[in-house]
């Protein structure tokens, strides 16, 4: 039984490493980028900005978190 | 081929290289090291099998769920996996993370599996030769595997971007037989750089189409995305080489060679 739960487990944070990576913050950016492009695309205003803008602050700030490891 | 069909064989071919390249590494690593070419070749047919199995099981799956929900899905994950590739490439093009050497990883798959102990199980000669073929192939043909589905499931050209991957392993994988050692010469960094470039630009472009977003100029959006992401990508390498470590020099973006 204990060996199936850390089959699962490896298995969960292999799949983890794949996608999500080093940085979690990212993908939590990245997720609340596409809501908050979602939301503004049901209004008049253009939406198509949110994600560069998300990209533009995300990626130097994971990468100023990764230099001062 | 229109530009967009062009920018998807490029990102496709350009990433299934790279990982075919490292790939090819740890296979032939386990083959020389351990004089056990067949036990590696069973590996590598074992590692296809199990990504045939996915792509049968992933391809019709991804392919029959509707283009927004997929462009919103897929795009995101397009997106956070792209921005994980581009964090590795500024840090490296900085001089913050080793340089990918081809060279180097060899000679340590070399030194480990020299040091493993043999053993045979049914049909396979040598196990570690098999497992440690086995393993590299498939992680590495787990990306490409994403990388096809993804790009091809968006872009409506699944097969252009199988295609695309089947030339880039074919190519890299004929390299190695003829010659027999890490393909060093590669310029890997760069390849790495550009599809960083390329797995972003396309996660912004799908991501924010599959949340709704019409884009300026639709798919020739793209042609401004791209290059701006590279730009900003590029401004950030030089302002991180200011602060790079002090004993290595600011490495150029290119493949370090012996």
């Amino acid at each position: 039984m204990r060996t199936i739960t850390q089959r699962l487990r490896a298995f969960g944070a292999f799949w983890y490493d794949f996608v999500v990576g080093d940085d979690w913050r990212v993908a939590v950016v990245v997720i609340v980028a596409l809501a908050a492009t979602y939301g503004v695309s049901k209004t008049s205003v253009a939406s198509w900005w949110i994600m560069p803008l998300a990209v533009a602050l995300i990626l130097p700030a994971s990468l100023w978190r990764a230099r001062k490891k | 081929m229109t530009g967009t069909g062009g920018a998807l064989f490029a990102a496709v071919f350009l990433a299934c290289a790279v990982e075919a390249v490292e790939a090819v590494t740890i296979v032939l690593a386990a083959g020389t090291a351990r004089r056990a070419w067949r036990s590696a070749g069973y590996g590598v047919a074992a590692g296809l099998a199990v990504l045939a199995v996915i792509t049968a099981a992933l391809g019709p799956a991804v392919t029959a769920i509707p283009i927004g929900v997929l462009r919103l899905v897929v795009g995101g994950l397009l997106l956070v996996f792209g921005l994980q590739w581009m964090r590795k490439a500024v840090l490296r093009a900085s001089g913050h993370k080793d340089l990918h050497d081809e060279d180097a990883i060899f000679a340590r798959e070399l030194d480990a599996a020299r040091g493993a102990e043999s053993a045979s199980r049914g049909m396979v000669e040598d196990w570690y030769a098999f497992t440690l073929s086995f393993k590299g192939v498939l992680l590495e043909g787990l990306e490409v595997v994403f990388i096809v589905l993804t790009f091809g499931a968006n872009a409506h050209d699944v097969p252009l971007a199988a295609l695309a991957a089947v030339i880039a392993v074919v190519l890299v994988v004929a390299v190695g037989i003829a010659i027999k050692a890490p393909l060093s010469r590669v310029p890997e960094n760069t390849m790495k750089f550009v599809v960083a470039v390329m797995l972003t630009t396309f996660g912004i472009f799908w991501g924010a189409e599959g949340a709704d977003t019409h884009w300026p100029g639709n798919d020739a959006a793209l042609l401004v995305i791209a290059p701006v992401v590279a730009l900003y990508a590029l401004a950030l390498v030089a302002v991180l080489r200011r602060h790079a470590p002090k004993p290595a020099a600011a490495p150029a973006l290119q493949t370090v060679e012996h």
